[in-house]
């Protein structure tokens, strides 16, 4: 286990990016629910964080919709599972916990979801903002539900025509 | 050493769900099963320090390749497709349409969203099971979870693109 970090800035303010040997162990937003303690990141690296800098500025450009990265995920098989699905939502677009619930064979397992979806480390790259409730509900958000709004904001900007 | 139970134990799922993505329902139970008579007589030589992740999707890769020639040389049964099931309550027993999503990429690409996102492996671990580079994994991988974008996971009725 070899633990670096750096810090990067976003337009959703600065971003601690957490890496274990090599691949990318986390993304999380200032203020972020469930981010490590200071003395769990590991030594500063920047440069070994070059290319998710690199593909997050592109993303946040508007000119990334998909992330190549070696991902360091840590779960149980179900949190895995949910966490692939979740890659497998498109750019752009959202499902509802239950869809995904549906798709891993029982409508019950929507709460499951949520706590899988939750304990997702990588912000962003695994797109856990793209899963909403049943209705379209923005429903919570480890980064706070404003940062989420704006990432689906980012990714489909509602044309101004459809606010009226 | 772990008892070999407490492997069975810890990552008997996760090499299911393995399994599944990347020989299919139908096999995945055959295929697990293989894998685990396998690693059962090889972990006595395994060494203490090793990543048995890796080492049982090594073990998994090698049955599934198994797996796909003796499907593909017998005869194809025609049937319908099975109904989703009512709850069962074992996440494992339906994988919706993913199988059938996964089924239609090529095998590389299959084997690369497997491993690195159920499994958990890294790239060049990746590389060196299914052949190829570091780069070529990560390339395999990114160009399946894309094409699953576009194949896989329909918005339902309800749901539409908004939000």
């Amino acid at each position: 286990m070899d633990i670096t970090h750096t810090m990067v800035d976003s337009p959703l303010g600065e971003l601690t990016l957490v890496g274990n040997g090599g691949a990318l162990a986390g993304v999380y937003f200032t203020g972020q629910r469930n981010r490590p303690r200071p003395e769990r990141l590991g030594r500063p690296a920047p440069a070994e964080f070059a290319e998710p800098v690199r593909q997050l500025g592109e993303y946040f450009a508007g000119r990334r919709t998909a992330f190549e990265l070696d991902l360091d995920t840590h779960g149980d098989a179900f949190d895995r599972q949910v966490w692939a699905l979740v890659t497998a939502i498109p750019y752009g677009q959202t499902r509802s916990y239950g869809q995904l619930a549906r798709e891993l064979g029982d409508p019950g397992l929507a709460q499951q979801v949520g706590v899988s979806n939750a304990r997702n480390r990588l912000c962003i790259v695994v797109p856990c903002h793209r899963v909403v409730g049943a209705d379209g509900k923005l429903t919570g958000y480890a980064g706070g539900l404003a940062r989420k709004r704006a990432l689906l904001e980012l990714e489909a900007p509602v044309p101004a025509g459809r606010l009226f | 050493m772990r008892p070999f139970e407490q492997i069975v134990a810890d990552y008997g799922p996760m090499v299911l769900r393995v399994c599944r993505a990347v020989v299919g329902p139908d096999e995945a139970e055959d295929a697990w099963s293989e894998t685990f008579l396998a690693a059962l007589r090889a972990y006595p030589r395994l060494d203490d320090g090793a990543n048995v992740e890796a080492w049982l999707v090594t073990i998994a890769h090698r049955k599934a390749i198994d797996a796909t020639r003796a499907a593909a040389r017998r005869p194809v049964t025609a049937g319908s497709l099975p109904e989703r099931p009512a709850s069962t309550g074992r996440p494992e027993d339906w994988d919706g349409d993913l199988w059938a999503a996964l089924a239609a990429l090529p095998a590389r690409q299959r084997a690369a969203v497997a491993y690195h996102y159920l499994a958990g492996l890294p790239y060049a671990e990746i590389a060196e099971i299914t052949g190829g580079s570091t780069d070529a994994a990560r390339r395999a991988a990114a160009d399946g979870i894309k094409t699953l974008r576009a194949t896989y996971l329909a918005p339902t009725k309800e749901e539409g693109e908004g939000r």
